[in-house]
């Protein structure tokens, strides 16, 4: 029954390693673009706060699918933007990233205002009456903390974009969805085993993530 | 005093190199609340300030002013001769010579006992690591939660943290310490060794605005006692004075309330 995955025809580990890529550089970039939203929607400066509301609405609200084709189409075939990438396939990996990053970066910082909630005011404010700025009271005091109370949320992020990644299909980085598609179409007698192939490797790749994050959320908790 | 500069303010109160903190007509609403109405105080330099009165009546409002952790509406406030800045750098640095005791101690629950003291030290002061930590055990010692140091707050009774945050108030060398009422979060049995800390405080020349409902303090510890009603300070004076000789009919009721059980 799984006799195609032998065939030597279909680079299975490849196509899952590209995924695991996709959704390691996505994740570190969407922490930090969320980590630099999250400062703008709690930031004393009306326009930052605007522009993160605005940002994070608009974002958060428009299909993923929409995001990284926009990503393509518009970044890349209209305004020739590459991002240093050579070859279609290559191209597409990178826009991607950045489609996902775009896209991920607006569920960290609401997951990071969620962590941010949980930090009683008297932090902030035994910090500023230490004499800290605005930006060392956040670094210093407040995020650490709300990073603590934010694991679980962002372990359902990071779920989430593992997954997503395979909108980057549809620009032809070459990731597991893209071979799941050829292989529908050139295995259609084994289409339950190819499915199950696919479901079976997200999982190798969501399950300890889910595991591991859930245990380091008990470690890190504050205790208060 | 000799060598003390006298000269006259804007509004023709008398004014002296003495007066660390002058607070002047200050307003403020929260909503339709008037929480403090016309409020004029002058703390000198080493004084001990007592600041009762009932609940509601703007003593923790008036205390959080002073540091700007509450902004005002009208009036002024100066410190040390400077008048409050705006948010900024300068009121950034301006705090760091105010410390500030709260009611639910606010240490910072993701660092240790020395971290908490070597925070403003590194930060604001910019001193080196080693002269911070060793002026950190050093203090943690003074305020007899030494051997604490490497603990979390959140392992610390509600007393040793309230020690621990007076302890990181010290480290910046503040002119002047304000506390929100310091043991309203308190055990009972741990009320004393807080405020025998702050007896020291007082002792040592620190100049100090202490809001409390501790009158056993107000008595022993206090320079002047203010009450506060309604958002007025109605009456200042010695505590002697004031405990056994009130003179508005407010602070006879308060004193009756709170004295006689």
């Amino acid at each position: 029954m799984f006799d195609f995955l032998d065939s030597g025809q279909y680079d299975l580990l490849g196509a899952f390693w590209v995924t695991a890529k996709l959704t390691f550089f996505s994740a570190i970039g969407s922490l930090i673009w969320g980590t630099a939203l999250v400062t703008m929607r709690v930031s004393p400066v009306p326009m930052m706060r605007a522009f993160g509301t605005v940002y994070v609405n608009v974002v958060r609200n428009t299909p993923l699918t929409v995001v990284i084709v926009a990503c393509l189409m518009c970044l890349n075939q209209t305004l020739l933007v590459s991002l240093g990438g050579k070859g279609s396939e290559d191209i597409g990996f990178r826009l991607a990233i950045l489609g996902l990053v775009a896209y991920t970066g607006t569920f960290v910082c609401e997951a990071l205002r969620s962590g941010i909630n949980t930090v009683p005011p008297g932090q902030a404010e035994a910090a500023r009456a230490l004499g800290l700025s605005f930006f060392q009271v956040l670094t210093l005091v407040v995020l650490p903390q709300a990073f603590r109370s934010a694991v679980t949320p962002l372990a359902n992020v990071l779920i989430a974009l593992t997954k997503n990644t395979t909108v980057a299909a549809a620009i032809s980085a070459a990731e597991a969805a893209s071979l799941m598609k050829k292989m529908i179409e050139f295995e259609a007698d084994a289409l339950f085993a190819v499915f199950a192939v696919f479901a079976f490797g997200f999982m190798v790749l969501t399950l300890p993530t889910g595991l591991l994050l859930g245990w380091a959320a008990k470690r890190l908790a504050v205790k208060r | 005093m000799s060598g003390v500069s006298v000269s006259k303010g804007p509004e023709g109160a008398t004014r002296s190199a003495d007066d660390l903190v002058v607070l002047s007509e200050v307003n403020k609403h929260f909503g339709a609340l008037h929480v403090l109405q016309d409020v004029d105080l002058t703390i000198t330099r080493g004084e001990v300030v007592v600041v009762i009165g009932p609940s509601g009546s703007g003593k923790s409002t008036l205390c959080r002013t002073i540091n700007r952790l509450e902004s005002i509406d009208s009036g002024t406030i100066t410190i040390d001769g400077k008048p409050l800045p705006a948010e900024g750098k300068e009121l950034a640095r301006l705090r760091s010579d105010v410390g500030m005791v709260f009611q639910s101690f606010n240490l910072f629950a993701h660092k240790t006992v020395l971290e908490n003291v070597m925070l403003g030290q590194i930060k604001v002061r910019k001193t080196e690591k080693k002269a911070a930590e060793a002026k950190a055990r050093a203090l943690l010692d003074r305020v007899g939660v030494g051997t604490q140091a490497d603990k979390y707050p959140a392992q610390l009774s509600g007393g040793q943290q309230q020690r621990v945050a007076i302890a990181r108030a010290l480290a910046m060398d503040p002119k002047v310490m304000l506390f929100d009422e310091p043991t309203s979060a308190l055990d009972p049995e741990m009320i004393n060794e807080v405020l025998e800390v702050m007896q020291q405080l007082a002792r040592d020349g620190m100049t100090m605005v202490v809001v409390t409902h501790e009158m056993g303090f107000a008595r022993s510890a206090a320079n002047r006692v203010v009450f506060m009603a309604d958002g007025r300070i109605v009456e200042q004076a010695s505590p002697e004075e004031f405990f056994s000789n009130p003179r508005s009919d407010r602070a006879k009721d308060f004193l009756s309330k709170i004295l006689h059980h």
